[in-house]
């Protein structure tokens, strides 16, 4: 049940001008603020573990499990690659010179864009909120996180946490919802990290355009799986259900959304499939600790809808039993639904997965890129032309071989999308990169009088 | 109403797109090559375009345009291989064994909105670019400088391939039409107004977009120079790119007060020496490039705030487009000469009274392309440098740091946002798409519900430990 608070009225001005002034203090711009505020986001979330894990299981039903390996630890351990690459990161460097400027030296050197807005998503709303702060910080910004009124008790605990362990004139946390958000957007801000979906991306990129602001916008899309036989079954099974199903019961931004297999392949694969099911929660999901709910009853009709359509309905080969008290929905598997369902044209961020058959790797290819492009697309195969074809032939934000999910946790991996599923970057280096501007700084010296000589019409050497 | 069919010519673009014409090398070599022999073999017909828009010697056309882009194209073909290799990033433990790089692909189909102050380089530097990268473009040429429109509208055809690459000539209904078509990048150089709108409408598609804008470029000097190497680069840096009519010029000058009139007098010695006693009668100046720009920087001229503080210069001429080389000596801050871009041959000097002065002058403003501090204190340029933010920071010279390869260009806030030159160019029609690559060895149990305490832990120790909590944890011996 989604408990609404009643808000104070939020004076959007106020918070983008008392981070503007942080900002021009000068105070977050020594490493040694940045790696207090960083230390310190280590130490709130090892100090307040329990109340973590407690907060996302009543916003999502999110098992222990989920929420230390996929929200908190990933967290801190991008805290602490962070404190350990920042000075190196920091670092100016060293551009050539032709010899027509010398003497001369050239540089890159980064700075902070300014002051920053983080609007945060429900789906991960510990991860998700903190770790595009943790960018921020980094590259010495100050920073306005928007937490997701979808998970009020994340949102909440957030906005008591923060204040307690980091520079409250520095960072700050707005809860809300639409209001709360148009209200900061019409502020000007000097960079907007947004994760979410297209519609809402389209219209966080208006606005930042009335201020020449921009943005890094995470978005999400129609992931694809390509699998064919060359591969060791069951381990992909087991890859691609932990991927889908035990990732937010599939309301993740990488899940799996849709797989294809050729046709001869598709049987075997579907009966492993649900034996892998059964290996992992049990004959009855619903008794399995380790399975997320919906997050809503908004989008549990949502996914309802999905199921009960004609062109699903009689197409659903496992589970597909719900509860909408508990907002739960079994882990279910649909076998070819038509190209133009309801199913197949969003993302269904859900514990829905379709398994589309092709005649061949090229249909596969072609029906990929019909569609807008996917923030990753995976492929299963061993067959190294594949991987030269996906690779040249698909465009998404990544492409990952014979996994799900694990691309997320590569820490100098760039995680983004493009076209439909999201513009710019981050985790690693690139979250710092992305909170930052790349001064170029060029030095010349007083001597060197051939550079540059006027009139045109005379050479005075 | 427009005279194009804009969507037309991006399905054209994306078909070619799709055919993958475009991703080989060899393609991508192919049309530079064109490209530079389009610029070797017709150098008189561009030195007489951009001459017939601007005024512009043929010195000063080679020097900041043509060879300019010749060395671009060069670059480029040189480091192609390079650019488009795979990066290779390590992984972390917990998610070997497995091979993660970083490639470029192209972003797709590009719209290159180049304007009207160097026509021929900021025309064919974004499209070489957008070309390396593997994309298809089309290029929107500035209708107010029709010379080289028209010149590139006739030539690049000849030379490129058309089905990757198209020239499209017109104004705003042009543009307009362009804008509502879906497109993979788009790349703007010119003001942050227009910026704004540009912005907007790539918002509706979700296009990534480089807006190369302006801004005031302030200049600090104080007297630790040698005036007169100072004076000749400032004022060439000014005047001697198509007369202050380039995103960055030096703007206005700071100060101190005991230095001002040593300085003034110092500039207005160069530009005697540079252009003689009547600037209309060089060869080496350029013109305003139109009656629009003219009445423009004649309004700011007239304003009365400055009327008694040109202290050299100030002669124009309507018919031919011409304004002298001209200095303001402290017009107020709110002067409309202080308040918007000049791009023009206008120069304010403001007397400030010390170097915190003058930064605060140049902080209450929006950030602009770039600062230049003329000085030998290292220290003064490092305050500069870290107190405040613009594109780039110069010591010591102006416009130069244009020409290197390396450096990426581009503004922040106001003055725009991504950047180019040399490798930068490249990734700003690329996307960086991440690879991780695992085979089905080394499979971890842990990964898998149900998740016991044990399996629990050891993910735990594999995300955030360090190798002996990993060994620990497998052997069951750490919660």
């Amino acid at each position: 049940m989604t408990i609404i608070k009643p808000h104070s009225v939020l004076d959007a001005a106020k918070v983008a001008s008392c981070l503007r002034e942080t900002f021009r203090t000068g105070r977050t711009r020594p490493s040694n603020w940045r790696l207090e505020q960083l230390h310190a986001i280590v130490k709130l979330i090892e100090e307040n573990e329990d109340e973590i894990c407690r907060a996302l299981f009543a916003d999502l039903h999110k098992p222990r499990h989920e929420a230390l390996t996929m929200e908190s630890l990933v967290v801190t351990a991008s805290a602490k690659h962070a404190i350990k690459n920042l000075n190196k990161w920091r670092a100016p460097v060293k551009k050539e010179t032709p010899y027509i400027v010398w003497p001369a030296s050239a540089f890159i050197l980064p700075e902070p864009l300014g002051v920053a807005f983080v609007i945060a998503p429900w789906n991960f709303p510990f991860l998700l909120a903190v770790d595009p702060v943790i960018g921020a910080i980094a590259a010495g910004c100050t920073v306005c996180l928007k937490t997701s009124e979808v998970t009020p008790a994340t949102s909440e605990l957030l906005s008591t946490l923060v204040p307690k362990y980091l520079d409250n004139d520095a960072i700050k946390v707005v809860e809300g919802g639409v209001p709360e958000v148009t209200a900061l957007l019409e502020q000007k801000w000097d960079k907007i990290f947004y994760t979410g979906n297209p519609k809402v991306g389209r219209i966080v990129m208006g606005a930042a355009a009335k201020h020449l602001t921009p943005v890094t916008l995470e978005l999400g899309g129609k992931c694809p799986v390509f699998i064919d036989d060359t591969v060791d079954l069951q381990l992909a099974s087991r890859r691609i259900m932990a991927g889908k199903y035990g990732s937010n019961s599939g309301q993740a931004c990488i899940s799996p959304d849709y797989i294809l297999v050729e046709e001869h392949l598709a049987p075997k694969l579907i009966k492993q499939f649900r034996s892998t099911l059964v290996e992992f929660f049990g004959e009855d999901p619903r008794t399995s600790k380790d399975l997320s709910r919906i997050v809503n009853k908004n989008h549990f009709q949502r996914l309802s809808r999905l199921l009960d359509d004609p062109a699903t309905a009689d197409r659903i080969v496992h589970g597909g039993e719900r509860d909408e008290d508990s907002l739960y929905i079994a882990p279910t598997l649909i076998e070819d639904p038509a190209l133009d369902s309801p199913i197949m044209a969003d993302e269904i961020f859900g514990p829905l997965l379709p398994i589309i058959t092709v005649r061949n790797v090229n249909a596969a290819i072609d029906l990929i890129n019909d569609k807008p492009k996917a923030l990753v697309v995976h492929l299963f195969s061993t067959n190294k032309d594949y991987v030269k074809m996906f690779t040249e032939e698909t465009s998404s934000g990544g492409l990952v071989m014979n996994d799900c999910i694990m691309q997320f946790i590569v820490p100098e991996l760039p995680f983004g999308g493009v076209g439909e599923s999201g513009t710019g970057a981050y985790h690693g280096k690139a979250s710092f990169d992305t909170f930052s501007h790349f001064k170029s700084i060029f030095n010349k010296s007083q001597s060197g009088r051939f550079a540059k000589l006027r009139p045109y019409g005379v050479c005075v050497l | 109403m427009t005279t194009i069919d804009a969507p037309q010519i991006v399905s054209e673009l994306r078909a070619t797109l799709r055919t993958a014409r475009t991703r080989p090398a060899q393609w991508r070599l192919d049309q530079i090559r064109a490209v530079l022999k389009l610029v070797n073999e017709n150098e008189d017909d561009i030195y007489a375009a951009l001459h017939s828009d601007l005024h512009k010697s043929n010195y000063e056309s080679f020097l900041t345009e043509v060879n300019v882009l010749v060395s671009a194209c060069k670059s480029t073909m040189k480091n192609l291989h390079k650019w488009m290799a795979p990066e290779k990033k390590p992984i972390p433990l917990a998610v070997w064994p497995a091979n993660a790089s970083v490639i470029s692909e192209p972003l797709g189909v590009a719209l290159v909105i180049s304007p009207w102050n160097f026509p021929l380089l900021l025309a064919l530097d974004p499209v070489v670019g957008a070309i390396a990268a593997g994309c298809t473009v089309c290029l929107k040429t500035s209708e107010i400088a029709p010379a080289t429109s028209a010149l590139l509208a006739r030539l690049l055809p000849e030379y490129v391939d058309t089905e990757a690459i198209k020239v499209v000539e017109g104004s705003i209904p042009e543009v307009t039409a362009l804008l509502e078509q879906k497109w993979d990048k788009i790349f703007y150089t010119g003001n942050a107004k227009v910026g704004r709108i540009i912005m907007g409408a790539a918002a509706k598609h979700l296009t990534p977009v480089t807006l190369e804008l302006g801004g005031k470029c302030p200049l600090f000097i104080d007297d630790s120079v040698d005036l007169k190497v100072a004076s000749k680069r400032i004022m060439v840096g000014k005047y001697g790119s198509n007369a202050g009519q380039a995103c960055i010029s030096p703007d206005y000058v700071l100060v101190e007060e005991h230095f001002a009139p040593t300085l003034i007098k110092q500039l207005q010695k160069t530009l005697l020496e540079f252009y003689g006693p009547d600037p209309s009668a060089s060869v080496d100046l350029a013109r305003i490039i139109n009656k629009n720009h003219f009445q423009r920087l004649s309004s700011m001229l007239d304003d009365p705030s400055i009327a008694d503080k040109i202290v050299h210069g100030g002669e124009r001429d309507e018919k031919s487009l011409y304004i002298a080389p001209t200095l303001i000596d402290n017009p107020p801050l709110d002067s409309p000469v202080m308040v918007e871009e000049i791009f023009g041959p206008m120069l304010p000097i403001i007397t400030v009274r010390n170097v915190d002065h003058a930064l605060n002058i140049i902080n209450d403003k929006p950030k602009p392309l770039e600062v230049y501090v003329f000085s030998n204190n290292k220290d003064l340029f490092n305050r500069f440098r870290d107190e405040t933010s613009s594109g780039g920071i110069v010591m010591n010279d102006c416009v130069l740091q244009f020409i290197i390869p390396e450096l990426p260009f581009g503004g922040v806030g106001e003055s725009g946002t991504g950047a180019y030159h040399g490798k930068a160019t490249f990734d700003a029609f690329s996307h960086r798409k991440a690879v991780l690559v695992k085979n089905m060895g080394g499979d971890v149990f842990a990964r898998y519900p149900p998740f016991t305490v044990r399996k629990q832990s050891l993910i735990k120790a594999l995300l955030t430990g360090t190798i002996i909590d990993i060994i620990l944890a497998a052997l069951g011996w750490r919660k």
